[in-house]
């Protein structure tokens, strides 16, 4: 089931083909075909337990979900191959839904350590604070936030927040965003789609995994798909799609699937 | 901004030890037969040509190091008294200027990057190879303002009648039976003294280092701070990695007089072959503070707590340790903090990391005598587990005698989550330095105190730990 036919002029920056994966025992991906341009924008849909966020974590590799089958390639290389950190430093990143608490260690020394590993020589520090000011500015965030320890007791918000300020550092060619919407408030949500538009360019390309519409109004993603039972069984260019299921619901689009 | 994150030290790289090479052209002048008996302790005093009274109190310690049982607690030590040199006198004098120490000491001293840190960032160094110091200087500011910062044979040679005075009166000899070994065979360690109201601002180092195979080291250091002075003194400690065991026995005493201030750090980084069986103890007068910051990074089996006695009004002591076990490693540290006087107060944070088959252990006590109204004691130990089967333990003694007394305690045990090191490595960061990153956190709250002149010297020894183990 091809769902989506690029534009053969641009590159493939992610091409997803028949894959498959289960957690637990569990079959969660049962075929899932998608292909991403550079410059493009994707959101995907569905509801929970529809295994988009597994999606999301299986391009990531995150080792708690076996690949059962299935290819994908990044950037023409094969993604399954690399190591977490490898897909990193080729200019994948997940924004996640859940970022993880870690005391003691402080966003600048972070944020400089994962810029730095993707560097051949290290960037200067006085050159790492200036783009990091320049970063913090731009999400309205103070600059005694690079001093606190990473993600540790901050609000769903923050996180969230933090999280963007983290993709704008690293600047990669394809950023998956695992339900980064889930839990802003409006303020926060407008930070966080400003943020995602800046990084908008010919050259990268982004996948939005979410449960509402309410941040693709902001984005004005290029094409929207549906997940259902593992598989991306609609697609469709500009917003549409996610605005229908946001006045319809998935049963429609279900009872069409399984006619 | 803040500037915190410079002056932060890199991250550790938990990898291979890298100090453990030995110079293999050290030439000794005298090499005592191994084994301990009457005569090495005689033959020693002698060749230092010490007073009767400091002969006497070899002697007499001697006599309680053959009688006094192996500890029953703590770690497995499993030393073969009889094949340990107990004395190792390497050619030369303890000289000023590194020009006078042999070149094959002075490389090592290079090596470790001592002469680098002293002309960048201490008041003094001293540098001790095996049973004697082969360097020790002060700048000359300190000397005109009448610091006094000698290794022992010297500070008991110039100094006689204020050593007699304090020499083995914070822990006697009788203390545990290596207080005892140390009180027999002690040589080297350094001599301090701060007269009243001076303010060392920046620190004094010693540098211990073992060189011989199957070595004793056995420093003695005593450091003095009048009424209102201030001092930070360094310590730090490699050995080559030798199949047969080393032991290192260190004593250290400390006196703050009324209203002074000591600060005595540690970065431990012995090798796998040496045990290290020291005792450490302060005594704090009125509204004296002694800090010990205690760094256990190397060694088999560490056995170390040092301790406050808290004798004086308002006096304070802190503890703040980190040990770090890795497989073949056992970390039995902690702190003990001994309430006498009123209105004192007393702070323990103990940080320890084991991994692999490593295994840490915080042993404390707290005791506040009756009398000692109003004290107050609050102590911290958290453990951090990297891996299924490394193991901690916890044994916080707390002893209160006194009603208005307040005591508090928290302890915790953690391990490294698969989600933190996805996390991390999702960024781009490999697994070996997610970790070391995940464990520079654990310990921040403690490397955060540290002024930037310690953390060059951490950063040093870090660096060493590094080379050769990135892959």
């Amino acid at each position: 089931m091809a769902i989506h036919t690029c534009n053969l002029q641009l590159e493939s920056m992610l091409k997803i083909t028949n894959l498959s994966a289960k957690v637990d025992g569990q079959q969660i991906l049962k075929g899932v075909n998608l292909e991403v341009a550079a410059g493009e924008i994707h959101a995907i849909m569905g509801p929970n337990g529809s295994g988009k966020s597994t999606l999301a974590k299986v391009l990531a590799g995150d080792e708690t979900y076996e690949v059962t089958g299935g290819s994908v390639s990044f950037q023409g290389q094969d993604l399954l191959q690399q190591e977490p950190h490898e897909r990193s430093r080729n200019g994948l990143f997940m924004a996640f839904q859940y970022p993880v608490e870690i005391s003691g260690v402080t966003i600048a020394n972070f944020l400089r350590t994962a810029l730095n590993a993707r560097r051949e020589s290290p960037m200067s520090a006085m050159e790492f604070y200036g783009l990091l000011q320049d970063k913090l500015k731009e999400l309205k965030l103070d600059d005694s936030w690079s001093t606190r320890y990473l993600n540790d007791g901050f609000s769903g918000g923050e996180k969230k927040k933090n999280e963007i300020l983290q993709m704008m550092l690293l600047e990669p060619q394809l950023c998956v965003l695992d339900e980064t919407d889930s839990g802003l408030d409006v303020d926060a949500l407008k930070i966080v789609s400003e943020g995602v538009n800046r990084m908008r360019s010919p050259e990268r390309s982004i996948v939005i995994v979410t449960h509402y519409q309410r941040l693709l109004e902001y984005i004005n993603p290029d094409y929207c798909h549906v997940m259902l039972d593992g598989r991306l069984v609609r697609s469709a260019p500009g917003i549409e799609l996610a605005r229908n299921i946001d006045d319809q619901g998935y049963e429609l689009i279900r009872e069409q699937a399984n006619a | 901004m803040s500037d915190k994150p410079l002056t932060q030290p890199e991250p550790i790289e938990i990898g291979a030890y890298t100090a453990g090479w030995h110079d293999a052209g050290a030439k000794y002048s005298f090499r005592a037969e191994p084994g301990l008996d009457e005569n090495v302790v005689r033959q020693m005093s002698e060749m230092k040509n010490e007073p009767k009274w400091m002969l006497d109190f070899r002697l007499r310690s001697l006599k309680h190091f053959q009688e006094r049982p192996m500890p029953w607690w703590g770690g497995k030590i499993d030393v073969d008294f009889d094949s340990i040199y107990y004395y190792l006198k390497p050619e030369g004098q303890s000289s000023r200027s590194w020009d006078d120490v042999p070149d094959e000491m002075k490389q090592t001293f290079e090596r470790l990057g001592i002469p680098e840190a002293e002309r960048q960032s201490l008041a003094g160094v001293g540098a001790q190879y095996d049973s004697e110091s082969v360097y020790h200087n002060l700048k000359a500011e300190w000397e005109e303002a009448g610091v006094k910062f000698l290794d022992m044979d010297t500070g008991l040679r110039e100094h006689e009648d204020i050593v007699r005075e304090h020499f083995g009166t914070v822990i006697p000899p009788e203390d545990n039976k290596f207080s005892a070994l140390n009180s027999a065979v002690w040589s080297g360690g350094s001599f301090v003294y701060v007269p009243k109201g001076v303010n060392v601002d920046i620190p004094l180092q010693a540098y211990f280092r073992i060189n011989a195979d199957k070595a004793g080291q056995f420093e003695r250091t005593l450091i003095i701070a009048d009424e209102g002075a201030f001092v930070h003194y360094i310590e730090g400690c490699t050995a080559p990695t030798w199949t047969s065991d080393s032991l290192h026995s260190a004593v250290v005493e400390i006196i703050a007089r009324p209203g002074s201030r000591i600060r005595y750090s540690t970065v431990q980084n012995w090798s796998n072959s040496v045990y290290n069986l020291v005792t450490k103890r302060a005594v704090a007068m009125e509204g004296a503070t002694v800090e010990w910051l205690d760094g256990n990074i190397g060694s088999q089996l560490t056995m170390k707590y040092p301790s406050v006695m808290l004798v004086g009004e308002g006096a304070r002591g802190e503890v703040m340790s980190i040990a770090y076990a890795q497989d073949g490693q056992h970390q039995d540290t902690g702190a003990k903090m001994v309430h006498v006087a009123p209105g004192t107060t007393s702070r323990i944070i103990a940080k320890s990391i084991s991994k692999g088959l490593g295994r840490s252990t915080y042993r404390g006590l707290v005791r506040i005598h009756s009398g000692a109204r109003g004290a107050k004691s609050s102590v911290d130990c958290d453990a951090l587990l990297l891996d299924r089967n490394s193991r901690t333990d916890t044994y916080p003694y707390i002893e209160v005698d006194e009603d208005s007394a307040s005591v508090g305690h928290e302890a915790r045990v953690s391990k490294v989550s698969e989600q933190q090191m996805f996390y991390l490595m999702q960024r781009g960061i490999a697994e070996s330095e997610a970790l070391a990153l995940i464990v520079n956190g654990f310990i921040e709250p403690i490397t955060k105190q540290l002024p930037l002149e310690y953390a060059v010297e951490l950063n040093r020894l870090i660096e060493l730990e590094m080379e050769g183990s990135v892959g």
